[in-house]
């Protein structure tokens, strides 16, 4: 019992990102609202960011800024006393992505609702039938 | 200069997006003239970098001047120089056809369209390029996004289909990084040749295999493999046809291109067909996606729709082939994914060329179009003669590499689905021919056969590319044996026979 408690909490991090990712996949299916469906998705990147970013952590590490820098050399800067900043710098893109790709979905969600005058996927599909079997 | 041109094919066009941008607040009609002198720059640097590799051999590219490991390196080699070119010259002559097209469908909004092609090319340029994993996913996702974008821009169910289409790209793309992360974790580095010299130490860890499995998942959706292909039948064929014109020879091809280069540069073939020993399974995936793709192909009823499934069959040749683990098969594959740009070129060029002059591309609406647009309707059957792979056309001899390469490996269940997948196609075309070889009846008067539909074909500017790609598919059919010992041959490791 103690080793799957340990199991557990050691892992947490990777745990927390698991549980949002199936959150964000669970939406994208499940759900029929198209709005909660971009939630979904964006909460699906949002786990991979916190991911990467949970990976570059280290105990007893602080923000890689090597305040001795310039001119002072002599002093070497070593690698423990920082965490990984580059996972940080990885993600700083890739939530430029998401924003991006947020902000196209929601701007054919907004197109999709003046066509159709819904959100709701079962509702959209009969209007598409709806004028389909019209132009027949 | 010359030093700097793998770097051209990404950047030139990534700079006339902006150009195009600015100087379309003024003058609009620029943008087309600009678009098309970038990409011609970027297709003859393509063009320069065979050259170079064919002379003297791969050579990688430090972006900015930083060395890899650390900074992004592009890498050329005999591989992605051929799918560049392909993906180039498809663009290009995509760009000069859909010029007419362009302008009726987006009228006012011809800078946003433009801008958005070509950082779709810039994108696919850049993908084809690079030698950084990570890189590779920012690239992707701008090729991506703009692709959602183009899809999107159209009428009717275009929003739709596009915003069906991002949810699985995003869900795709982020496997992708995903498994880079895994990878990352492992090695401390996202330099592909890095990673492919650091990974055999670990090779026996549960975590590389997941990376492994997780970024092949997530191409496999960004390249419509079948179980996850639900984007790809709606986005393409609701979209207007400029842009389906535009994305459909491209994306999935590159997506290939990425997959190939994953499982040779960055995992090795030891790993993948040894190690994991998973071809096998792939294989029999991509007989399900031939099958199903070409079945679904069949219970269409619009063109574009037909056309769609025939590119997710098609997918399934490619990823089957390459899976078969043998030279021949991956031959096979590597010609598929040049030869299938230009297939899906054709056929889409022509579907567009009809639908200017008939509203609805439902087969019944076919009836008399080889009386009234002759050339583009025999455009149409050259790229339908290829696509079931009639002899003297490129698609033939691809599918000869991918059925040997079956043969070899003994997976006759590869080799059924292909001559079931060319029977099908079979069906399909000369179903559209005998609508189309038909006149429509007359309105009851008897004497339809006095007056019949007068020539009306596409504009010229649509009609000339066309005709150009319909015989350039004989063309690479016809060299496809130099292609082969030239160019392919060496993409493929030595260790593989």
């Amino acid at each position: 019992m103690n080793e799957w408690i340990a199991f557990l909490a050691g892992k947490f991090n990777y745990w927390g990102f698991i549980v949002l990712m199936m959150i964000g996949i669970y939406a994208i299916i499940a759900k029929k609202n198209l709005i909660k469906k971009i939630i979904g998705m964006n909460i699906f990147q949002t786990a991979i960011i916190l991911f990467y970013v949970s990976t570059a952590a280290k105990r007893d590490a602080g923000i890689p800024i090597i305040t001795h820098g310039h001119g002072m050399s002599g002093h070497s800067a070593r690698a423990v006393d920082y965490i990984n900043p580059l996972p940080h710098v990885l993600m700083l893109t890739a939530i430029v992505v998401s924003v991006a790709t947020l902000g196209v979905a929601l701007t054919l969600a907004v197109k999709v609702y003046r066509q159709y005058g819904s959100l709701e996927e079962d509702e959209i599909a009969d209007s598409i039938r709806a004028r389909a079997g019209g132009d027949q | 200069m010359s030093q700097h041109l793998p770097a051209l094919p990404v950047i030139v066009p990534l700079l006339s997006a902006l150009l195009i941008t600015m100087l379309g607040w003024f003058k609009p009609r620029l943008s087309f003239p600009i678009a098309l002198a970038a990409l011609t720059v970027a297709l003859l640097s393509a063009v320069g970098l065979m050259g170079r590799v064919l002379s003297s051999g791969a050579a990688a590219y430090g972006m900015g001047g930083w060395n890899p490991p650390w900074g992004i390196a592009y890498h050329v080699d005999h591989l992605n120089a051929l799918v560049l070119i392909a993906v180039l010259a498809a663009a290009l002559v995509g760009l000069i056809a859909t010029r007419k097209c362009v302008k009726e469908e987006f009228a006012e909004r011809i800078v946003p369209f433009y801008t958005l092609f070509v950082l779709f090319v810039t994108g696919l340029a850049g993908i084809l390029l690079t030698g950084d994993a990570f890189n590779l996913y920012v690239l992707l996702e701008v090729a991506s996004l703009t692709g959602y974008a183009l899809i999107g821009i159209g009428e009717k169910r275009a929003p739709l289909a596009g915003l069906n289409y991002i949810l699985m790209g995003t869900i795709g793309a982020s496997f992708y990084l995903l498994g880079i992360g895994y990878l990352y974790l492992m090695t401390g580095t996202l330099n592909m040749a890095d990673l492919a010299q650091r990974l055999p130490a670990v090779y026996d860890s549960h975590v590389v295999a997941l990376a492994f499995f997780i970024c092949l998942t997530g191409l496999f959706v960004k390249m419509a493999f079948f179980p996850l292909h639900g984007w790809l039948p709606n986005a393409y064929s609701h979209a207007p046809s400029a842009a389906s014109i535009l994305i459909a020879p491209l994306t999935t091809k590159v997506m290939i291109y990425v997959m190939i280069r994953l499982t040779l540069t960055v995992f090795t073939p030891d790993y993948a067909f040894d190690i994991l020993d998973i071809g096998n399974a792939i294989v029999w995936l991509a007989v399900i996606a031939i099958v199903m793709g070409s079945a679904l192909a069949l219970a269409q009823n619009r063109l574009k729709h037909i056309l769609s499934y025939i590119v997710v069959a098609e997918v399934g040749y490619m990823v089957g082939g390459f899976w078969l683990g043998n030279r021949a098969g991956m031959t096979g594959s590597i010609l598929h994914i040049v030869n299938d740009a230009a297939m899906t070129l054709c056929v889409f060029l022509a579907a567009g060329a009809l639908l200017t002059r008939i509203r609805e591309d439902r087969l019944a609406g076919l009836q008399g179009m080889f009386r009234k647009m002759p050339l583009s309707m025999a455009a149409l059957a050259a790229g339908g003669l290829s696509i079931i792979g009639v002899p003297p056309t490129c698609g033939f001899f691809s599918k000869w590499y991918l059925i040997s390469g079956g043969i070899e490996a003994g997976h006759y269940g590869f080799v059924a689905a292909l001559l079931f997948s060319s029977l099908v196609n079979v069906v399909l075309f000369f179903r559209i021919f005998e609508i189309a070889y038909f006149e429509p009846l007359g309105q009851g008067h008897g004497h339809h056969r006095n007056d019949p539909s007068p020539m009306a074909e596409a504009p010229t500017s649509m009609l000339a590319p066309l005709v150009v790609v319909a015989v350039l598919l004989v063309v690479l059919g016809l060299y496809s044996g130099n292609l082969v010992s030239a160019i392919i041959q060496y993409a493929i490791p030595a260790q593989i026979i």
